[in-house]
């Protein structure tokens, strides 16, 4: 019997008044961007917000709890931003959206860094989540495409450096039950051959450093067959799908190549405010089950993406809606 | 098509020349009209609804006139009535509602509206503007427009089955405001489309929309299309075959690096070219801008070219904006006079097409 868990990718919305408050504190120019040092008011206001969203998780009943990622300012690229080694330019399109961040340009080797994503997960575990918690990551083929490497020379060196990064990141995380590592470059900058091997290779490599159940999630449409079979060969527990994007091409993928024990699948849409019904949610899952013709260990029931593009309400409407099909399972079962 | 370009020529123009100046649309507000949209928006003040209204008709009384005192050909008010180029007009459309702000960097929030019912034309959008405008301006008055690809990929769809149907039925509100604005006297209207530049594969969805958008516009109104900040020669030539005169488009902002992507297929209609960067606070000198224009005219012959600043310029100081608008004509006057002089030689060959093209 499959079982349902709920969950999101993370790097949620601000709830309001800390969009106000953090932009009177920071500023609202590039230089007043998140740098890894901040104030004692903008820590605390961090806290205050973190665990805001930390409730709203476990009220709408989550089966996994994340911190929320609201210091990332620059999104899947913050772990980047915030490195010593790094520095922020320009601001640059983020994806295919209208949302911008700072270019992250490397300059210097990408040593351990003092965990900055450690640090607010371990805020997270010390103080409010018991249980569920659940840490998200950019994957390395990702944030080694948003950023710029001007000291590494190579791609695949960069590739590599990027990983042990994100390794070392892994290696500092408090106890987490389930890492998402977010992979949207897999489908909006499809790898090269030779590439796609590498980019497998470096998710194997953080995943291999987990305790934990890891998760590389794809988003933004479906990922291309070839890089699909490499990425099949990485040590993951699930490969993540965005069934909003596209369907019919990942269910092709999965007939022809199979998929891990377990799989997550986006069927939340997290750049819509229409939000779905408990029964809509659950019909998507049980749609992909019988095209896949496959009964799953475990399903994470997840938004499609990030959901820091809803305004509030629709975003705490969208939790509730995921929680409530994965307890509609349970009721049936 | 290049439209009916000689009535905005001023009656006591000096030059036989005529290059067309005017502006892309928003203007900086005066600060004490900020304050006043403050006090409105707060309901403890002593400040309503006939306080907000003078205050925007004193806003716009004024930057209309200032447009004037720069000696723009084509003026409007600077937008002093809007607050933001999506969420003005949704909230004037049926169908649309508001449920909080988004990110789109940093700490900068955009009350992204959403569809969630089908959009019908609810309250007038422009006409009031437009007649406000019109009545205390002694220039002919351009009225700038939200297009609908723009309205439409900058909003939640929750109704439609994809973004183009969305923008299609937004094309057709879009169209009767515009027929409701010709009725009012307009005779300029600038569509405003920033969103084609991020998806430029989408062209052909904003040209279906500009055949929904002219549909019954009589000839003798001008129509231009805004673009600005993306890769044109992604969208040119495609983009001449849509139904409208002009094409405004920023390229001082790149220092016309881009300028070549329109000389190497011929344009065929009128070119406005951006000849201001709106997001540099120094005021370009007359010289500087003379040769801005002079590149235009690589493109375009002087009957065909119009001198804009690259985009709206509400982000400057007030001051700087002025300077920018003063200069920029002075440096067309100029222009117009060497030419006149035939001191001017670099001027391109198009042929001159005609309005029934």
């Amino acid at each position: 019997m499959t079982q349902v868990i709920a969950t999101t990718p993370g790097l949620f919305p601000l709830p309001d008044w800390a969009k106000d408050e953090l932009a009177d504190l920071k500023g609202h120019q590039k230089t007043d961007l998140i740098s890894g040092d901040e104030s004692g008011e903008v820590v605390a206001a961090y806290d205050e917000a973190r665990e805001e969203v930390i409730s709203v998780q476990q009220d709408a009943g989550l089966d996994r709890v994340v911190e929320g990622q609201l210091r990332w300012d620059d999104m899947l690229a913050h772990p980047l931003a915030v490195h010593d080694s790094v520095e922020t330019k320009g601001i640059v399109r983020y994806y295919d959206n209208n949302n911008f961040y700072r270019e992250p340009v490397v300059q210097g080797a990408l040593s351990a860094d003092g965990g900055d994503v450690a640090a607010d997960l371990g805020a997270a575990a010390a103080d409010h989540v018991d249980s569920g918690l659940q840490a998200v990551l950019p994957g390395p083929y990702s944030l080694a495409d948003l950023a710029t490497d001007e000291h590494y020379g190579d791609d695949a060196a960069f590739l590599d450096a990027i990983a042990d990064f994100l390794v070392e990141e892994v290696k500092s995380f408090p106890d987490v039950e389930t890492l998402f590592l977010l992979e949207p470059s897999l489908v909006e900058n499809a790898p090269e051959d030779g590439e796609d091997e590498r980019a497998a290779d470096a998710i194997d490599a953080v995943a291999s450093a987990a305790d934990a159940e890891v998760v590389a999630h794809t988003y933004w449409g479906a990922i291309e067959e070839k890089a699909y079979a490499h990425l099949m060969d990485a040590d993951v527990d699930a490969i993540g799908f965005d069934l909003v994007a596209n369907h019919d091409q990942t269910v092709y993928n999965v007939q022809e190549y199979g998929t891990k024990d377990d799989v997550a699948l986006g069927v939340v849409d997290g750049q819509n405010t229409l939000v779905e019904s408990p029964e809509t949610i659950r019909d998507r899952i049980d749609w992909f089950e019988q095209q896949t013709n496959s009964t799953y260990d475990t399903v994470y029931a997840t938004a499609n993406t990030e959901t820091f593009y809803l305004p509030v309400n629709k975003f705490e409407d969208k939790l509730r809606a995921l929680a409530n099909a994965a307890d509609l399972e349970a009721a049936e079962a | 098509m290049t439209g009916p370009r000689d009535q905005f020529k001023p009656a006591d123009h000096p030059n036989d020349h005529f290059l067309l100046t005017t502006v892309v649309g928003s203007y900086p507000k005066p600060k004490w009209h900020d304050r006043a949209r403050e006090l409105f928006a707060d309901e403890d003040a002593d400040f309503g609804e006939d306080e907000w209204e003078e205050s925007k008709d004193d806003a716009s009384r004024l930057i209309t006139h200032e447009h004037e005192r720069a000696g723009l050909d084509v003026i409007c008010d600077g937008e002093m009535r809007r607050n933001e180029m999506v969420e003005y007009f949704a909230h004037r459309i049926d169908g649309y509602e508001f449920n909080g702000r988004v990110k789109v960097w940093g700490h900068n929030y955009f009350d992204k509206p959403s569809v969630a019912d089908e959009v019908e034309y609810g309250e007038q959008w422009l006409v009031e503007e437009f007649e406000f405008t019109d009545e205390v301006a002694e220039r002919p008055v351009k009225v700038p427009i939200t297009g609908p690809y723009t309205l439409a990929n900058w909003s939640f769809n929750e109704v439609y089955d994809n973004e183009e149907q969305l923008a299609y039925e937004l094309a057709d509100l879009v169209n009767e405001e515009i027929e409701a604005l010709v009725e009012a006297g307009a005779r300029y209207i600038q569509i405003d489309e920033p969103a084609l530049a991020t998806t430029p594969d989408d062209h052909a969805i904003v040209g279906e929309c500009l055949e929904r958008i002219v549909d019954e516009i009589p000839d003798d109104v001008r129509l231009g299309l805004h673009v600005c900040y993306g890769d044109y020669s992604r969208i040119y030539p495609e983009i001449l075959d849509y139904p409208v005169h002009e094409y405004d488009l920023e390229l001082a902002n790149g220092d016309y690096d881009q300028l070549d992507v329109f000389k190497e297929h011929e344009f065929t209609k009128d070119f406005a070219m951006g000849v201001l960067d709106a997001h540099t606070a120094e005021v370009e000198s007359v010289e500087e801008i003379k040769e801005n224009i002079k590149k235009g005219l690589e493109v375009v012959p002087p009957e065909r070219l119009t001198v804009s600043p690259d985009c709206g310029v509400k982000l400057l100081p007030r001051e700087v904006a002025y300077g920018k608008m003063e200069n920029m004509v002075q440096a067309a006057r100029e222009i117009e006079e060497e030419l006149d002089a035939g001191e001017i030689d670099i001027v391109a060959s198009g042929t001159q097409a005609h309005a029934d093209d």
